[in-house]
């Protein structure tokens, strides 16, 4: 007896898991495991600072995969998000340089508010013509991401803006970089120890405490309980008395002002100012990830954990292309399409296998079996 | 009559809108007093006269756009969703197109000259093929293994440009080449002697094709089915997942053309940016169509229109002088508008807005009688 309830208990924690939480689970693995065979097999792994270098420059995926992740599980997609990023970067841009506010610290707080408000317009527009119009999303944000792309182009008159080499965001940047010297790089020459130390940058922080509040909103509030509960059924939701078109504002909103953050973290992060090409298929990329890490297009499921998962996964695998020596463009989308490939097709499977999602697999029963719900 | 009165309502939403763009382009050409928008003329070089114009550049270069929308509202109203990869499946066909096309694949060159009929027909099959393929790829997922369309198809959103650029780059060793040559001018652009562009001759070939597909058999009904109620339409003795593979195929084939027909045109292939963002505006063709995006009854003729719509909406403001990069802001407001007043709210409040103007009319001749 003693020897079998181990496994029972075993078995029913193993069922007792939700979809989302076994595709975070998995795809969780496949981020340690993927990374693990590359620091084996790469020389330049072993460092920490590739690590770092990940969540440095793809903190702006991580947050618009959050963002996509808040639509997804209410049953709705946003593709606006990149031309918001790139409408927001142009205008923080212009904002800096022509706003003529001297104090470093004001300046940087107003920016940053230019940039939440620009993203939250967009989402309140675009949610309530979703929500309260009942128009489908996609062409709604398709249509959001024109206008931001078009009103980028129109503010600029087509040029890019950047910033004056004295700019005191540079300033800002080096100051509030975490530097890490016990995982750094040692270098001695000539009798001297140089210490090259590992640099964690501040837009990290700011992506992994956006992970980690809205992984507690979504948990733990009234707001992230009624998304589910649209997103499952949104009939259901209805008659429990959810207000369904509110909730579905508020992700559009939601999302918005994440998309806005993601162009200030952008833009701060690479310094690169206002460029009318920025932001091209991040929207995709974003999409991607969320998938990766285990959210389904059809609402109800998903995390925002597995989504951190999934952007961390499409960086490495990035990072590992370009350490291989493959550096043309065009490997780097073909690994993204068979990576993406191989997730979707593992999701359908396991789904499958489990009996319990709305995806089944025909072959094994030798037949097309009925979808279910 | 009830029938014509009946189609005519379905495509009420594509008819005003592209009424009203026409509408517009006439006000603007009443206030600046130059007819140039509407004019029609007759351009003769060495190559033949051409109609040239407006209202014709609408309807030629809308083709490659119409041609795919057919194929993007069928695979919607089969699977529910829509299929993402077609600009890329389309560099695709086009790069084998233009593989097949080449006379000598031993010389490299950036511009492709003195090709011969076999090889364009064979062109134009392979080309048709490779799209078939790649399409059922997609099919295959959505309809094996049911995962979303969007989903399925962004596989080969993210990487189907990569491997039309490989495959081209290993047979030619470009990844970009000029197509000069007068059968390619033919099919392109026009046929010397001919006055009308020949684009318009294959949408129409097209659509009498599907016209006829349609007529004949019963796959707009086993669509409709599997699109409204997948479950039921299986009880009822249709194999949802032939209709939903089926679907793609046609699809495949409409993307292998609109490929040709705007490579051709263009006179140049780049597989980087051959038919760039024309999923999302066939998309919006099908959507402009009053087609549900979620799947279920069709009209091919709102998709048509919608597409259309689009192209009259560039063209216009092209002949606004508007840039092209700024157009996305102005054809983003147009979208929007079109969609508000398609959406079921509005709908709904103009019909009830309507009956209650019937209403007190009636209810003051009754009192006049009285």
């Amino acid at each position: 007896m003693t020897t079998i309830q181990p496994d029972l208990r075993k078995k029913k924690r193993f069922e007792r898991l939700t979809d989302a939480q076994l595709l975070t689970i998995i795809s969780g693995t496949i981020f340690v495991v993927m990374y693990l065979i590359a620091v084996l097999s790469i020389e330049e792994f072993k460092k920490p600072q590739v690590l770092f270098d990940i969540t440095n420059y793809y903190s702006y995926l991580i947050i618009i995969a959050c963002a996509l992740t808040i639509v997804m599980v209410g049953g709705g997609i946003n593709i606006s998000v990149g031309g918001v990023i790139c409408l927001t970067c142009m205008v923080c841009t212009m904002f800096m340089k022509d706003s003529g506010i001297e104090d470093p610290t004001l300046l940087l707080w107003a920016t940053f508010g230019v940039a939440i408000a620009i993203g939250a317009a967009f989402g309140a527009f675009q949610g309530a013509l979703i929500s309260f119009l009942e128009i489908q999303p996609f062409i709604i944000t398709l249509g959001g991401m024109f206008l931001a792309r078009g009103l980028t182009t129109i503010l600029s008159g087509g040029k890019n803006v950047t910033l004056p080499d004295d700019n005191p965001f540079a300033k800002w940047m080096a100051e509030l970089e975490i530097k890490i010297p016990e995982l750094g790089t040692q270098r001695i020459r000539k009798g001297k120890v140089f210490i090259n130390p590992a640099v964690l940058n501040w837009v990290t922080i700011i992506a992994i405490a956006v992970v980690v509040i809205i992984y507690l909103v979504m948990r733990f509030t009234k707001f992230g309980r009624n998304t589910y509960a649209i997103g499952g059924n949104q009939q259901s939701a209805q008659m429990l008395g959810i207000n369904v078109k509110q909730t579905r504002f508020n992700t559009y909103l939601l999302s918005g002002v994440l998309s806005g953050l993601a162009g200030f973290v952008f833009m701060m992060f690479n310094g690169a100012g206002g460029k009318t090409g920025i932001g091209l298929r991040f929207e995709m990329d974003a999409i991607a990830a969320s998938i990766i890490g285990g959210t389904l297009l059809s609402g109800g499921v998903g995390n925002v954990i597995g989504s951190f998962f999934g952007a961390m996964i499409l960086g490495t695998l990035q990072k590992i292309i370009w350490f291989s020596g493959l550096q043309e463009a065009y490997w780097q989308d073909m690994a993204n399409g068979v990576m993406l490939g191989i997730f979707i097709v593992m999701q359908s499977v396991v789904l499958g296998v489990r009996g319990k999602g709305k995806i089944s697999l025909p072959f094994a029963k030798g037949k097309a079996s009925l979808e279910k719900g | 009559m009830k029938k014509i009165k009946n189609s005519l309502g379905a495509l009420t939403m594509p008819l005003v809108a592209l009424g009203v763009l026409l509408l517009f382009n006439l006000i603007r050409c009443i206030v600046t007093g130059s007819w140039s928008f509407y004019e029609i003329s007759i351009a003769t070089d060495e190559k033949g006269s051409v109609l040239t114009g407006n209202l014709i550049s609408i309807i030629d270069s809308a083709s490659a756009l119409v041609i795919l929308a057919m194929g993007m509202t069928l695979v919607t109203a089969a699977c529910g969703g829509q299929d993402i990869s077609v600009g890329a499946v389309g560099a695709i066909a086009g790069a084998f197109f233009v593989i097949m096309m080449h006379p000598q694949k031993e010389v490299q060159m950036s511009t492709l000259t003195s090709v011969a009929w076999p090889n364009v027909i064979l062109g134009v099959v392979v080309a048709i093929i490779a799209a078939v393929i790649f399409c059922l790829f997609n099919g295959v997922l959505v309809a094996y293994f049911k995962i979303q369309p969007m989903i399925a198809t962004l596989i080969l959103f993210s990487c189907g440009r990569s491997i039309a650029y490989y495959f081209l780059y290993q047979a030619l060793g470009v990844g970009s080449i000029k197509l000069d040559d007068p059968i390619i001018f033919a099919i392109g652009k026009t046929i010397p002697g001919v006055p009308i562009p020949t684009s318009i001759f294959v949408v129409i070939l097209v659509g009498l094709l599907m016209w006829l597909i349609f007529k004949r058999t019963n796959l707009r009904l086993y669509t409709q089915a599997v699109g409204i109620n997948q479950k039921a339409a299986q009880l009822n003795g249709i194999n949802p997942v032939m209709v939903k593979l089926l679907s793609f195929v046609m699809l495949g084939v409409c993307v292998a053309v609109a490929a040709i027909v705007k490579s051709t045109s263009l006179s140049t292939l780049t597989t980087k940016s051959l038919m760039d963002s024309f999923e999302m505006d066939a998309i919006l063709a099908v959507a402009i169509g009053a087609n549900n995006l979620g799947g279920g009854k069709f009209r091919l003729g709102g998709s048509i229109l919608g597409a259309y719509t689009i192209q009259t909406l560039t063209t216009t403001l092209n002949a606004m002088e508007v840039s092209s990069d700024s157009m996305k802001f102005y054809k983003a407001i147009v979208i929007i508008v079109i969609m508000v007043a398609g959406s079921p709210v509005v709908r709904n409040w103009i019909v009830s807005l309507g009956n209650k103007i019937k209403m007190t009319t009636r209810a003051a001749r009754v009192k006049e009688v009285e």
